[in-house]
């Protein structure tokens, strides 16, 4: 490629990584040091914000109800944006590509635009405060993007997998099952890292749809916020534990990401 | 030409997908277009005003000034992020662990929740315990986030910290979708490092770069929890964005109709934007497929 001898991804990455150190720093630090002045290194680490946390259902059940939902939306967004993007990947038909951008154009609208019609539709249904009324309203992002990502993907599967597959006798399911799908594994690692992503960052539509049992830890940190402002070091705790899931999914779909990111075909 | 077989029976296929649409995406925008023409009372009576909202907001300052603010948001985190991101493509090593390491703590930021990262920032720039902040007072300048310059540096900062990553891993995907001989033709023929950008690198990263473009453009033009949590809108109303307004209208004073009508001002805003975006992507596409048929 080009020239590797330049420092430019190393600077860019400590510019990342400072705002990072510091949350971690102040995670370790009493409230009495950090009003005290500047230290680039905690004088007496505690760990009491972390411990406070692990022993607060309330608190800790945000990060698990985070997860719980975001999850649930990677698994349904991908479920229908596979066929989905497998018919605009195979066929023509009937105003395809009106549809292709339709759902697009979903993608580009925003959580606070939807946010008082989706209070109210989950309200009449009895969902609110519920993992899946977060899950499904995340879908109006998430499922436009997956079936972008994927389309990309399935074209790059060649057809005559489809013919051979028919003639074999397999059935759509099975097809779908055993051999599209490990074909574009790596898509689907992509597609879950971006839904991931997304629904994991959003906060709005989150918090607006829960009270208590589903609340995710952005929630509880914004209300917690509210009242006890001064603590900062458990809010740089909690900050901290909310960076984890991010890195382990990270860790696991690296190897995927570099040639994923490229969408199949589209690059 | 095209070589899918056309069929009706894709729908099919279509069929979870749309429904899902259906209940997330078509129903709530009709709901709030059904807002945008009704005035409501106790909030269930509904009576047909017709353009009265738009009228209203049409000729609000209030609402061309978030307009404004948050397109010069857009431009301003666009015309830093896309050259950025695609100087440290350009520049990332493309294999061995520093590469892996790069692109790990590159996708932090990316996976960090929207108020996680309004607070990292705003503690940031925080006098005493900020690291910015305390670096400045003790360089004597002071770090004034009553000073709407600041502000909107900062905030520009913090969206660059948040998602120039996006466009890095975009563009570093497409680079190294490109065959190695491209390049030693190029060096055969002894061309100049601006040349091999803007004639082999720059043209292969098109795609990638009208998607990292589209995504950018519409998250950072409805920025809403990253900036509230740092600014709350302000200092005045100097960082009080597109959304910060619709919220506060359709939540805060409960005026529907008004935030109706600002959101389906919205939607066809966006709607024009991602079309001029989405037919260029089309073009592109159908021409690479012309090319691979030849």
């Amino acid at each position: 490629m080009t020239r590797k001898d330049s420092f430019a991804p190393a600077i860019y990455v400590v510019f990342l990584m400072v705002p990072i150190y510091w949350l971690i720093v102040m995670s370790f630090k009493t409230n009495a040091e950090i009003g005290s002045g500047l230290t680039l290194i905690p004088q007496n680490p505690t760990l009491e914000n972390y411990q406070f946390i692990f022993g607060d259902p309330d608190w800790y059940w945000g990060y698990v109800n985070a997860i719980i939902y975001v999850l649930m939306n990677v698994v349904i967004s991908i479920f229908v944006a596979v066929p989905a993007a497998y018919a605009f990947s195979r066929y023509r038909f009937f105003g395809d590509r009106y549809l292709f951008f339709g759902f697009l154009a979903f993608r580009m609208l925003a959580p606070a635009i939807l946010l008082i019609p989706f209070v109210q539709i989950f309200a009449q249904l009895d969902l609110i405060d519920t993992h899946i009324a977060v899950a499904i309203a995340h879908c109006f992002f998430n499922v436009p993007i997956a079936i972008w990502i994927l389309e990309g993907f399935i074209s790059s599967v060649p057809r005559q997998i489809d013919e051979t597959a028919k003639m074999d006798g397999y059935g759509m399911m099975r097809f779908f099952a055993r051999i599209l799908l490990p074909q574009i594994a790596p898509g689907i690692a992509v597609t879950a890292f971006f839904c991931f992503m997304f629904s994991w960052v959003e906060l709005l539509l989150a918090n607006a749809l829960t009270t208590v049992h589903a609340k995710p830890i952005g929630g509880i940190m914004s209300r917690a916020g509210g009242l006890l402002f001064g603590n900062l070091s458990l809010l740089s705790a909690a900050s901290v534990l909310a960076l984890i899931p991010g890195v382990i999914l990270i860790i696991f779909v690296k190897n995927h990401l570099a040639r994923g990111f490229s969408m199949g075909q589209v690059s | 030409m095209d070589p899918r077989p056309y069929s009706n029976l894709a729908f099919g296929f279509l069929a979870p997908a749309l429904i899902v649409m259906l209940v997330c995406g078509v129903i709530p925008m009709g709901y709030v277009a059904y807002y945008s023409v009704h005035d409501s009372f106790a909030g269930n009576n509904f009576i047909w005003v017709g353009s009265e909202w738009f009228q209203k907001v049409l000729s609000s300052p209030e609402f061309f000034g978030a307009l404004a603010r948050s397109v010069g948001f857009s431009i301003l985190v666009l015309a830093i992020e896309i050259p950025l991101g695609i100087y440290i493509a350009l520049r990332l090593p493309t294999k061995g662990v520093l590469s892996d390491i790069y692109i790990i703590l590159m996708a932090i930021p990316l996976l960090t929740p929207t108020l996680v990262v309004g607070y990292i920032w705003k503690v940031l720039v925080m006098p005493h315990a900020g690291l910015l902040g305390g670096a400045a007072a003790w360089l004597g300048i002071g770090y004034d986030m009553n000073n709407p310059i600041v502000v909107w540096l900062t905030l520009a900062a913090m969206d660059t910290w948040h998602w120039t990553s996006l466009v890095v891993l975009l563009c570093f995907a497409g680079l190294r979708a490109i065959p190695d001989a491209y390049y030693q033709a190029a060096r055969i023929d002894g061309a100049s490092d601006w040349a091999i950008f803007r004639y082999i690198q720059l043209p292969k990263l098109r795609l990638v770069l009208l998607i990292a473009v589209l995504l950018r453009f519409m998250d950072s033009f409805m920025i809403y929890t990253e900036a509230y949590v740092v600014t709350r809108g302000g200092p005045g109303v100097s960082t009080t964005f597109l959304s910060h307004e619709l919220v506060q209208t359709a939540t805060i004073q409960f005026d529907l109709g008004e935030g109706g009508a600002m959101a389906v001002i919205y939607f066809l805003i966006v709607l024009c934007v991602s079309w001029a975006f989405f037919s260029r992507i089309i073009t592109n596409r159908s021409r690479q497929m012309r090319r691979a048929e030849a």
